[in-house]
Protein backbone atom coordinates (compact mmCIF):
# COMPACT_ATOMS: atom_id res chain seq x y z
CA UNK A 1 0.00 0.00 0.00
CA UNK A 2 1.23 3.73 -0.47
CA UNK A 3 2.08 6.13 2.29
CA UNK A 4 -0.74 8.09 0.95
CA UNK A 5 -3.18 4.82 1.85
CA UNK A 6 -1.06 3.67 5.02
CA UNK A 7 -1.31 7.19 6.53
CA UNK A 8 -5.51 7.49 6.05
CA UNK A 9 -5.44 3.93 7.46
CA UNK A 10 -3.54 5.14 10.80
CA UNK A 11 -5.43 8.13 11.36
CA UNK A 12 -8.86 5.53 11.00
CA UNK A 13 -7.10 3.03 13.48
CA UNK A 14 -6.13 6.09 15.75
CA UNK A 15 -9.59 7.01 16.31
CA UNK A 16 -10.77 3.59 16.61
CA UNK A 17 -8.91 2.83 19.02
CA UNK A 18 -9.93 6.04 21.22
CA UNK A 19 -13.45 5.80 20.49
CA UNK A 20 -14.25 2.07 20.51
CA UNK A 21 -11.32 0.04 21.70
CA UNK A 22 -10.24 1.68 24.50
CA UNK A 23 -12.81 3.97 24.89
CA UNK A 24 -11.07 6.78 26.41
CA UNK A 25 -12.62 9.27 24.09
CA UNK A 26 -9.74 12.06 23.75
CA UNK A 27 -10.89 13.00 20.57
CA UNK A 28 -13.72 14.63 22.52
CA UNK A 29 -11.90 16.63 25.08
CA UNK A 30 -10.09 20.02 24.68
CA UNK A 31 -7.02 18.68 26.43
CA UNK A 32 -6.04 16.37 23.79
CA UNK A 33 -6.71 19.02 20.99
CA UNK A 34 -4.57 21.67 22.92
CA UNK A 35 -2.14 18.98 23.05
CA UNK A 36 -2.25 18.06 19.40
CA UNK A 37 -2.27 21.52 18.51
CA UNK A 38 0.86 22.12 20.43
CA UNK A 39 2.80 19.60 19.16
CA UNK A 40 1.78 19.32 15.53
CA UNK A 41 2.86 22.83 15.73
CA UNK A 42 6.58 21.58 16.73
CA UNK A 43 5.87 18.50 14.28
CA UNK A 44 5.48 21.11 11.62
CA UNK A 45 9.21 22.73 12.87
CA UNK A 46 11.02 19.41 13.46
CA UNK A 47 10.20 17.52 10.62
CA UNK A 48 10.53 20.59 8.64
CA UNK A 49 14.17 19.84 9.78
CA UNK A 50 14.35 16.43 8.85
CA UNK A 51 12.13 16.61 5.44
CA UNK A 52 13.31 19.88 4.26
CA UNK A 53 17.19 19.21 4.89
CA UNK A 54 16.81 15.38 3.05
CA UNK A 55 17.56 13.61 6.01
CA UNK A 56 14.39 11.34 5.35
CA UNK A 57 13.70 11.11 1.72
CA UNK A 58 10.20 9.74 0.07
CA UNK A 59 9.71 7.63 -3.16
CA UNK A 60 7.18 10.41 -5.16
CA UNK A 61 5.25 6.63 -6.23
CA UNK A 62 4.54 6.51 -2.89
CA UNK A 63 2.84 10.02 -1.47
CA UNK A 64 0.53 12.96 -3.25
CA UNK A 65 3.48 14.85 -4.16
CA UNK A 66 5.67 14.58 -6.72
CA UNK A 67 9.38 14.26 -4.63
CA UNK A 68 9.51 18.27 -5.07
CA UNK A 69 10.91 19.24 -1.93
CA UNK A 70 8.97 22.87 -1.44
CA UNK A 71 8.24 24.86 1.29
CA UNK A 72 4.04 24.21 0.68
CA UNK A 73 2.27 22.45 -2.00
CA UNK A 74 2.67 19.91 -4.06
CA UNK A 75 1.70 17.56 -1.32
CA UNK A 76 3.94 19.11 1.40
CA UNK A 77 3.71 20.95 4.22
CA UNK A 78 6.99 22.78 5.71
CA UNK A 79 8.87 20.14 3.23
CA UNK A 80 7.47 17.06 4.73
CA UNK A 81 4.81 15.44 3.12
CA UNK A 82 1.33 15.61 3.95
CA UNK A 83 1.11 12.28 4.78
CA UNK A 84 3.71 12.82 7.75
CA UNK A 85 0.52 15.14 9.35
CA UNK A 86 -1.19 11.81 9.05
CA UNK A 87 1.60 9.14 10.60
CA UNK A 88 2.15 11.92 13.46
CA UNK A 89 -1.54 12.36 14.13
CA UNK A 90 -1.99 8.64 14.59
CA UNK A 91 0.71 8.52 16.49
CA UNK A 92 0.29 11.03 19.27
CA UNK A 93 -3.18 10.06 19.57
CA UNK A 94 -2.70 6.16 19.94
CA UNK A 95 -0.06 7.61 22.14
CA UNK A 96 -2.37 9.65 24.81
CA UNK A 97 -4.56 6.44 24.61
CA UNK A 98 -2.23 4.04 25.49
CA UNK A 99 -0.99 6.69 28.64
CA UNK A 100 -4.77 7.47 29.57
CA UNK A 101 -6.20 3.75 29.15
CA UNK A 102 -3.12 2.57 31.41
CA UNK A 103 -3.50 5.13 34.09
CA UNK A 104 -7.47 4.11 34.11
CA UNK A 105 -6.79 0.38 34.96
CA UNK A 106 -3.98 1.71 37.52
CA UNK A 107 -6.88 3.27 39.56
CA UNK A 108 -9.48 0.31 38.77
CA UNK A 109 -6.24 -2.35 40.02
CA UNK A 110 -3.95 -0.27 42.01
CA UNK B 1 32.20 11.88 12.14
CA UNK B 2 31.36 15.05 10.79
CA UNK B 3 28.76 17.82 12.56
CA UNK B 4 25.90 16.70 9.69
CA UNK B 5 26.45 12.91 10.85
CA UNK B 6 24.21 14.49 14.18
CA UNK B 7 21.78 16.18 12.11
CA UNK B 8 18.91 13.88 13.25
CA UNK B 9 20.10 13.10 16.63
CA UNK B 10 19.80 17.31 17.07
CA UNK B 11 16.09 16.99 16.22
CA UNK B 12 15.34 14.45 19.18
CA UNK B 13 17.52 16.85 21.34
CA UNK B 14 15.72 19.69 20.33
CA UNK B 15 12.61 18.01 21.03
CA UNK B 16 13.35 16.57 24.80
CA UNK B 17 14.86 19.66 25.74
CA UNK B 18 11.82 21.68 25.19
CA UNK B 19 9.59 19.15 26.50
CA UNK B 20 11.80 18.01 29.55
CA UNK B 21 11.14 20.84 31.94
CA UNK B 22 7.73 20.80 31.35
CA UNK B 23 7.71 18.20 34.41
CA UNK B 24 9.30 20.98 36.52
CA UNK B 25 7.63 23.87 35.32
CA UNK B 26 3.88 21.79 36.04
CA UNK B 27 4.90 19.60 38.60
CA UNK B 28 4.20 16.32 36.20
CA UNK B 29 4.37 12.73 37.83
CA UNK B 30 5.00 11.33 34.83
CA UNK B 31 8.06 10.58 35.43
CA UNK B 32 7.37 8.77 38.26
CA UNK B 33 5.23 6.73 36.50
CA UNK B 34 8.22 4.62 34.76
CA UNK B 35 6.00 1.11 34.35
CA UNK B 36 2.92 3.30 32.84
CA UNK B 37 5.56 5.19 30.61
CA UNK B 38 7.12 2.37 29.22
CA UNK B 39 3.93 0.04 28.87
CA UNK B 40 2.88 3.33 26.79
CA UNK B 41 5.82 3.99 24.66
CA UNK B 42 5.29 -0.29 23.59
CA UNK B 43 2.05 -0.23 22.87
CA UNK B 44 1.89 2.97 20.69
CA UNK B 45 5.94 3.33 19.73
CA UNK B 46 5.92 -0.57 18.57
CA UNK B 47 3.12 -0.58 15.85
CA UNK B 48 4.18 2.53 14.47
CA UNK B 49 7.51 1.28 14.41
CA UNK B 50 6.68 -1.76 12.77
CA UNK B 51 4.97 0.53 10.18
CA UNK B 52 8.37 2.35 9.68
CA UNK B 53 10.04 -0.73 8.89
CA UNK B 54 7.58 -1.90 6.68
CA UNK B 55 7.78 1.74 4.72
CA UNK B 56 11.82 1.62 4.71
CA UNK B 57 12.17 -2.16 3.37
CA UNK B 58 9.86 -1.24 1.07
CA UNK B 59 11.97 1.63 0.15
CA UNK B 60 8.76 4.00 0.29
CA UNK B 61 11.60 7.01 2.33
CA UNK B 62 14.92 6.31 3.12
CA UNK B 63 17.51 8.31 5.51
CA UNK B 64 20.70 9.99 4.50
CA UNK B 65 23.73 8.51 5.49
CA UNK B 66 25.74 11.81 5.61
CA UNK B 67 23.45 12.78 8.34
CA UNK B 68 22.32 10.22 10.47
CA UNK B 69 24.79 8.24 12.91
CA UNK B 70 26.47 5.38 10.99
CA UNK B 71 24.76 2.89 13.40
CA UNK B 72 21.72 0.60 11.38
CA UNK B 73 19.40 -2.05 13.62
CA UNK B 74 17.58 -3.70 10.66
CA UNK B 75 18.35 -1.54 8.61
CA UNK B 76 17.04 1.83 10.89
CA UNK B 77 18.65 4.78 11.95
CA UNK B 78 19.47 4.49 16.10
CA UNK B 79 17.96 7.77 15.82
CA UNK B 80 14.75 6.40 14.07
CA UNK B 81 14.27 4.21 16.50
CA UNK B 82 14.83 6.38 18.96
CA UNK B 83 12.02 8.44 17.32
CA UNK B 84 9.50 6.17 18.93
CA UNK B 85 10.61 6.44 22.15
CA UNK B 86 11.22 10.35 22.11
CA UNK B 87 7.87 11.28 20.30
CA UNK B 88 5.44 9.24 22.68
CA UNK B 89 7.19 10.35 25.54
CA UNK B 90 7.27 14.28 24.86
CA UNK B 91 3.57 13.90 23.38
CA UNK B 92 2.43 12.57 26.73
CA UNK B 93 4.19 15.35 28.61
CA UNK B 94 3.01 17.60 26.09
CA UNK B 95 -0.69 16.56 27.26
CA UNK B 96 -0.26 16.16 30.92
CA UNK B 97 1.02 20.01 31.08
CA UNK B 98 -1.68 20.81 29.08
CA UNK B 99 -3.86 19.28 31.81
CA UNK B 100 -2.03 20.73 34.89
CA UNK B 101 -3.21 24.38 33.21
CA UNK B 102 -5.83 25.27 35.93
CA UNK B 103 -9.62 25.47 35.09
CA UNK B 104 -9.42 23.99 31.84
CA UNK B 105 -7.41 20.76 32.90
CA UNK B 106 -10.03 20.18 35.57
CA UNK B 107 -13.05 20.20 33.60
CA UNK B 108 -10.91 17.63 30.96
CA UNK B 109 -9.76 15.38 34.29
CA UNK B 110 -13.28 13.84 34.33
CA UNK B 111 -12.76 12.38 30.90
CA UNK B 112 -9.69 10.27 32.43
CA UNK B 113 -11.81 9.03 34.84
CA UNK B 114 -9.49 9.88 36.98
CA UNK B 115 -10.99 12.74 40.28
CA UNK B 116 -7.35 14.11 40.94
CA UNK B 117 -3.48 13.12 40.70
CA UNK B 118 -2.79 10.06 43.04
CA UNK B 119 0.31 9.38 43.87
CA UNK B 120 0.33 6.54 41.23
CA UNK B 121 3.77 5.23 41.37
Amino acid sequence: MTYTGLAVAGVLAGVALDRWVARTRLTSTRAFWAAYGIIVFFQLLTNGWLTGRRIVRYDPDTIIGNGAVRLIGAGRIVYAPVEDLLFGFGLVLTTCVAWVWLGRRQDEHP
Amino acid sequence: MTLPHWSYVAMLVFCLVGTLPLVRVFHLDVLRQPRRLLLTIALAGLPFLGWDLYATHSHQWWFDRAQTLPWRVAGLPLEEIAFFVVIPLVSVLTFEAVRAVPSRGRHDREGDGRRERGPVA
